[in-house]
């Protein structure tokens, strides 16, 4: 009976790895006969894996040595006074290889530049410690590098091993109900302080810095506040990525914005307001209407990019069959003749990518269309969150649809308006991919938003420390706008109670 | 007299009905959507098309959905390469250079994410407001903001064009983004179980390890999906930390077939829908779920 139990427990298991298996085997017998045209090969595969396993082995080991520090201070307390002190000794010492490597890795990637003598030899002591002991290893046994890398890792395990068992073994529990909140923060604390606030001191740094392509990067560069002055001059009064000027390109970037979020509330508004009843194909339609944000956006653009050639791409030839048209039309109609050759005067082919009004046109178009269907669903979910009640009584009070509509719908859809729409602006502002690919910022930076020139000035013209005061300046207005909703909407209570 | 009239009554009926929505109203809006639908659907047709037609008739102006002497050509070369020519197809190694640098980059985030949001979750420890409204700010930064400093820093550690740098990358904005949103699904997870197995004498980690990250699988999958999908057709990061062939992302190998001499569309677009097709079917059989991750992850305004 036993036995029966926990067969049908892991026969689905069992049976979907089977699947897995089958079709892998299946792929490669199909795939075998033309493996010669195929670069992706088994080498390349395993050593993939081998990087990235060793990587985020790395990874794991690290928190896991820090985390034992941690629950060393925070659950653990020492037996008698000299325990308490060799204690004491251990963490100070731990902690202070930690703040060496700390800072050894600002040295490293150029954060700060310590002074080669003894300073530089007292915050790289770790690393040279390691470094000699390798040395040795390979001197003593010159067998291969591989084995003694391996030999220090063991070596240095060992050392921490031995520390921990040794204030384990020195220390007894200790109550401590938020000490485990800080352990289990801590991975992610690292994580945000490596990628995140790293990232944005050394920003910082970089602001004040005549940093480019000219100074080899960070390597030859100079910090000042007189370097940060002159960026901050050439953002505001020069050129920001080659030839445009900063507030003709703010603007643009506040027209993008706000047309595009217009647009995406009120046609994902009208969408939702039609899709919302009960009605035949509803499930189709939905399945059809998130096409746009389903397919993948680099897909889109490329395809949307292809669609604006000026002889192949689809709008120029409806234009012109819409041109042909009215052209026969006033051949063919007397009477409204003049009218129709106007008409077939002025509509017609539009060079989509030389002339600037229509290539912000045509990025508009396509970021329009990518962005209605997220709007559509988010207001849809919203929309059917509102009870039937209200409706009903409203009908029994003989309001109009449009009275139902302003004084029922919309305030009841405020939760989920507020938020999506904030959202979407901030998105929009910062969202240049479809302008990259379809443009290029192009003709003349005539398309380019602010963070598209940011990215431009950073990876085209390598001007790196102008590109470093250019995101702190955005990063600004964002923040002053996100205090604005902050202020309008009473603050960040609901998130973080 | 209208009463008699069928014609009469028929109009009264159609556009006048009493109760619900008259039929005439009915036909406007399946009118409506079916257009809608159409403006959505189409452009994605066409990249079919386009991928149909033979190569020396790529450049056309004719609307057809299925091209004349439609082939499947460009999907052979895509897939399979020319090796009679010694052109060999990149496909499946892009394929296997996002995979990888995707699935590693949400693998770390959400398991950082799981245990930390739940730490937001639960406890009131000293220093969580400010490191709450902390993790809000970065979702303001701009994607493309950090990017600069982290490019100088992989470059200085020589992580430039390793996968290892791009999930660094990648994991800047996808962390921050999965722990806020586990952290809303934890508040929705009712405290209650969680006390009733701390009485019955289970430990902190225990009701983590056995009521609360079982309770949120699903969510953890959404998370991992959310961090998938953010990662998996992403170009402008990968095209600053990748910079040779052999590394490529498949949105930096199919932007290739653009970028040569003469235009490969055929090509392009039969990869586009090679790599759509899944992706999109993934899309639309979660979508629900992806909302649902969107509300919660988002501000409660």
């Amino acid at each position: 009976m036993e036995k029966i139990k926990s067969l049908r427990k892991y026969l689905p298991t069992a049976l979907w790895v089977l699947a897995i298996l089958a079709v892998y085997f299946l792929l490669r017998v199909l795939i075998q006969p033309y493996s010669a045209g195929i670069s992706l090969n088994r080498p390349i595969v395993v050593s993939r894996l081998r990087e990235v396993g060793l990587f985020v082995g790395a990874i794991f080991l690290g928190i896991a040595l820090v985390e034992l520090y941690f629950y060393q201070i925070f659950f653990r307390a020492p037996r008698n006074t000299w325990s308490g002190w060799i204690i004491r000794l251990f963490q100070g010492l731990i902690a202070l290889v930690m703040l060496q490597l700390v800072v050894m890795f600002f040295d490293l990637t150029d954060l700060i530049r310590l002074p080669a003598g003894a300073v530089k030899d007292f915050f790289w002591f770790p690393s040279n410690a390691v470094t000699s002991l390798q040395k040795w290893a390979i001197g003593a046994n010159p067998t291969s590098k591989e084995n003694a890398s391996l030999f220090v890792a063991l070596t240095v395990l060992l050392l921490l091993g031995a520390i921990f068992g040794l204030i384990q073994w020195l220390s007894g529990p200790r109550v401590s109900r938020v000490g485990l909140a800080y352990l289990l923060v801590i991975p992610a604390f690292i994580g945000v302080l490596f990628l995140i606030v790293y990232p944005f001191l050394f920003e910082i740094k970089l602001a004040f810095s005549n940093a480019s392509l000219g100074t080899q990067a960070t390597k030859n560069a100079s910090y000042g506040l007189v370097y940060g002055w002159e960026n901050l001059k050439t953002l505001f009064t020069g050129n920001v990525a080659k030839d445009a000027k900063f507030f003709e390109v703010f603007g643009r970037t506040i027209l993008w914005t706000v047309i595009n979020v217009t647009f995406h509330v009120s046609m994902g508004m009208i969408l939702a307001l039609l899709l919302h009843r009960p009605m035949k194909l509803q499930g189709f339609y939905r399945t059809l209407l998130v096409f746009p944000w389903a397919i993948p956006t680099t897909i889109a653009a490329m395809a949307l990019r292809n669609e604006f050639d000026l002889r192949y791409g689809f709008f120029n030839i409806m234009l012109k069959n819409i041109q042909t048209f009215f052209a026969n039309l006033s051949d063919q109609v007397t009477l409204l003749s003049p009218v129709f050759s106007w008409l077939a005067a002025n509509i017609g082919p539009v060079s989509w990518k030389q002339d600037p009004f229509w290539a912000f046109m045509s990025v508009l178009i396509s970021n329009i269309w990518l962005g209605i269907p997220f709007m559509a669903v988010i207001i849809l979910g919203g929309l059917q969150s509102i009870s039937h009640e209200y409706y009903e009584a409203a009908e029994i009070d003989g309001a109009s649809k449009w009275q139902m509509f302003r004084n029922i719908t919309l305030p009841l859809l405020r939760p989920v308006l507020t938020p999506a729409v904030i959202l979407g602006v901030i998105w929009t502002f910062n969202k240049f991919d479809v302008i990259y690919l379809i443009t290029q910022g192009g003709p003349q930076e005539k398309t380019d938003i602010l963070v598209s020139s940011m990215y431009k000035a950073a990876f085209q013209f390598y001007r790196y420390g102008f590109t470093a005061m250019f995101a702190l300046v955005i990063f600004m207005i964002l923040l002053v706008f996100t205090i604005i909703y902050l202020r309008v909407t009473g603050g960040l209570k609901a998130a973080t109670e | 007299m209208s009463r008699k009239n069928p014609i009469a009554r028929f109009f009264r009926w159609f556009f006048f009905r009493a109760r619900g929505d008259s039929p005439f109203k009915r036909l406007m809006i399946h009118l409506l959507l079916i257009i809608a639908c159409a403006i959505c659907v189409y452009p994605v047709l066409r990249v079919v098309t386009i991928s149909l037609r033979p190569n020396d008739t790529l450049l056309t102006t004719s609307l057809r959905i299925i091209p004349e002497n439609a082939t499947l050509d460009n999907y052979k070369e895509v897939l399979f390469g020319v090796p009679d020519k010694n052109r060999r197809s990149d496909f499946f190694l892009w394929l296997w250079n996002s995979f990888s640098i995707v699935m590693v980059t949400s693998l770390i985030s959400v398991a950082l994410a799981a245990v930390s949001a739940y730490a937001f979750s639960r406890f009131r420890f000293r220093g969580r407001s400010p490191a709450l409204v902390f993790l809000f700010t970065t979702q303001m930064i701009p994607a493309g903001m950090l990017l600069l400093p982290l490019y100088v820093m992989l470059a200085r550690l020589k992580m430039i064009n390793t996968s290892l740098g791009l999930i660094i990358a990648y994991s800047v904005s996808s962390v921050p983004l999965t722990i806020w949103m586990l952290k809303g699904y934890y508040d929705t997870i009712p405290i209650d179980l969680e006390e009733a197995a701390l009485i019955d004498g289970a430990s902190r980690i225990g009701v983590l390890t056995r009521i609360i990250l079982p309770l949120s699988s699903p969510s953890l999958a959404i998370a991992f999906l959310f961090s998938f999908m953010g990662g998996w057709s992403e170009y402008l990061v990968a095209r600053v930390v990748l910079q040779k062939n052999d590394i490529y992302t498949w949105p930096l190998g199919i932007f290739t077939y653009a970028q040569q001499f003469t235009v490969a569309w055929g090509k392009f677009a039969a990869a586009s829908v090679l790599i759509a097709i899944p992706v999109m079917a993934l899309f639309l059989y979660s979508s629900k779920w992806l909302i649902s991750g969107l509300t919660l992850g988002s501000v409660k305004g």
